[in-house]
């Protein structure tokens, strides 16, 4: 889908206009700067501003099946970009204690702007070797099994727990379903349920079905402005009901995945916005919106009682569905 | 248009391969291929009598073999939004749910009762595999939300039993937040100090086996039954390579500490109950000195 075009910068199909402009504006400052004195800002002006109103256009009118690029980018912002950009002392913690370490799901102790917390979240990996460390981003059982044994811990030193979601879905191999991805999961799912400090979720990329719910069933759940949130892949559920996976397009209109479709339908508590043309062009500032929505959640929350924060995540949980549609 | 398009079949074909026989009056069974008669077949539980394949159960002959003197009582379930997504792939969601309304008479895929198991009185969920697979959509999160808060009420344990293939992918992600919703009610039992019990019946995959299938106090699974969060084909595709005999099997899982035991259906009764009153034996006598 996406194309390089030798730059850093890694653009999408629908992003070709906009890449053009870009190329343009870039080989007449080339050229100026090789020419000398040429005065070329006018020029320049007027194609930047041409380029901001064609990027606000193309953002603002992305098809869901665009915002899965976007949500997929790989110069998105992951895990480990989020955290070393907005934690302090982050600790990654390793291991389920019960058979492995599973490095699609990192998770640890942190200083989140001055409170220390929980942060854990599902890490892609940024080029083929760190991929492949990372399963793509796709957990095992001890991913899950581990994301428990941080929560609980978080429950005992009273730390709130942040969760970052970034998956296309848990692991579907052999070994993970002999050591019970499917237990691993619902326990996860229910521990989150059961903590007794404040549960934050942002999804910040894909949130592909069980492996997302795991780590997401949060007293708030945010969505980033391009993020995507499914009970299954577009072209999971158009080769299963349109016995096609050439009909991506259409399931990904119908199964309703956006985070503007999810606020709608009262499943997330939230959207935070990203800068224009998506988190990967400009991934500091995204991150630093990110931040603040965080902490304002966690403001939301201080002094909440353990047994208070459990019952409203029960209650919002259980309403979930019943009003609003 | 020529006579070769126009053709119209002699009527007399029709006549020809009239069936003599009801096409139900017989069952072939999946496993061993042996012809039973499907009255047998259904009076033996829907259980092979020749290879003991365990095959599919409509709710209510379930209800009937399970509870003492097949004497229960049906919950009315709560109603839910219909369509909230106004879903529609090849064909309309609400065409689908007319269709699978019409050939199960039933509103759902999960059906709640309450009677006695061997003695022990119990609420009991039954989740349908003929309803569009038994997926999991808000109708069947509210059912079991629903059987959990009866149990709660009445001070029972709740037993659960699964089929299904899944998510209801029709309803989206309102499919997918019945995995973190069902949990809720089951947390609510276990506060209680409620027996939760599953008994995991073919199949049982996906969401639902990443939420309330996997959730409880005991495992009980029926023999053969496929148990599983990923599907054989999704991990073949990943894998590329076959994948052993009996892989998520009901045996499969209790070799691999997923599940407590593999029952035969006939025994079910008896298990449960027993399970059951021992399970409540505490509460009893807890209730007894206060």
């Amino acid at each position: 889908m996406s194309k390089d075009t030798g730059d850093m910068m890694t653009f999408l199909e629908f992003e070709k206009p906009i890449a053009e402009l870009e190329g343009k504006i870039r080989e007449l400052r080339s050229f100026a700067g090789g020419a000398g004195q040429v005065d070329i800002s006018s020029e320049v002006g007027q194609l930047e501003t041409k380029l901001s109103k064609l990027l606000k256009e193309t953002y603002a009118g992305l098809s869901p099946s665009q915002k899965i690029q976007v949500a997929r980018h790989p110069e998105r912002p992951h895990f480990q970009d989020i955290v070393g950009h907005l934690f302090e002392d982050f600790t990654p913690l390793a291991g389920d204690r019960a058979f492995g370490e599973d490095e699609a799901l990192l998770g640890g102790l942190a200083r989140f702007r001055g409170q220390a917390c929980v942060v854990m979240g599902h890490e892609k990996g940024s080029d083929t070797e760190s991929r492949i460390r990372h399963n793509f981003g796709m957990a095992r059982p001890e991913g899950y099994r581990k994301a428990i044994r941080l929560m609980d811990m978080a429950e005992r030193f009273n730390l709130p727990v942040l969760t970052l979601v970034d998956t296309s879905g848990a692991y579907p191999g052999v070994g993970a379903e002999e050591r019970g991805q499917a237990e691993a999961i619902a326990r996860s799912t229910d521990k989150c349920l059961q903590v007794g400090t404040p549960l934050v979720t942002c999804i910040v990329g894909e949130g592909g079905s069980g492996g997302a719910v795991a780590i997401a069933a949060a007293n708030k759940v945010l969505m980033m402005e391009h993020a995507v949130y499914s009970v299954i892949s577009p072209e999971g559920c158009a080769s299963i009901l349109w016995r096609t996976n050439e009909k991506a397009a259409d399931a990904a209109n119908a199964l309703k995945i956006t985070a503007q479709d999810l606020l709608n339908l009262g499943v997330i508590d939230g959207v935070v916005a990203e800068p224009l043309g998506g988190a990967h062009r400009d991934p500091s500032r995204a991150m630093n919106m990110l931040g603040d929505t965080l902490e304002d959640a966690l403001r939301d929350m201080a002094g909440v009682s353990g047994d208070r924060l459990r019952e409203l995540r029960r209650e919002k949980f259980l309403a979930m569905g019943n009003a609003g549609l | 248009m020529s006579w070769l398009t126009n053709y119209v079949k002699p009527k007399l074909q029709k006549v020809l391969n009239a069936r003599e026989t009801p096409d139900n009056l017989w069952h072939k069974c999946k496993n061993c291929g042996q012809m039973i008669f499907q009255k047998e077949f259904i009076a033996n539980q829907y259980v092979c009598a020749h290879c003991e394949h365990h095959d599919r159960v409509p709710p209510k002959d379930r209800f009937d073999a399970l509870f003492d003197n097949a004497n229960y009582t049906l919950l009315d379930l709560p109603k839910v939004k219909i369509d909230p997504l106004k879903f529609k792939d090849t064909k309309k969601y609400t065409d689908r749910l007319k269709a699978a309304r019409a050939s199960t008479g039933d509103e759902d895929a999960i059906k709640v009762g309450v009677g006695k198991i061997g003695g022990q009185e119990a609420v009991v969920g039954i989740q349908n595999f003929f309803f569009m697979g038994g997926s999991m959509g808000m109708a069947l999160g509210e059912g079991i939300i629903a059987g959990a808060k009866e149990a709660l009420r009445l001070g029972l344990p709740f037993v659960m039993h699964t089929a299904s293939g899944g998510a209801r992918m029709q309803e989206g992600i309102l499919s997918l937040m019945q995995m973190p919703r069902t949990t809720v009610a089951l947390q609510m039992l276990r506060d209680a100090g409620l027996p939760y019990i599953v008994v995991l019946t073919d199949p049982t995959t996906g969401g639902v086996s990443a939420s309330y299938a996997m959730l409880g106090d005991i495992q009980i699974a029926e023999p053969g039954a496929m148990i599983a969060f990923s599907g054989p084909r999704v991990i073949e595709q990943t894998i590329r390579e076959k994948l052993p005999d009996g892989f998520q099997r009901a045996e499969y899982l209790r070799e691999h500490g997923m599940v407590d035991m593999v029952v035969h259906r006939h025994n079910m009764r008896e298990e449960l109950g027993k399970v059951l009153s021992l399970l409540m034996g505490g509460r009893n006598v807890k209730a007894a000195a206060e």
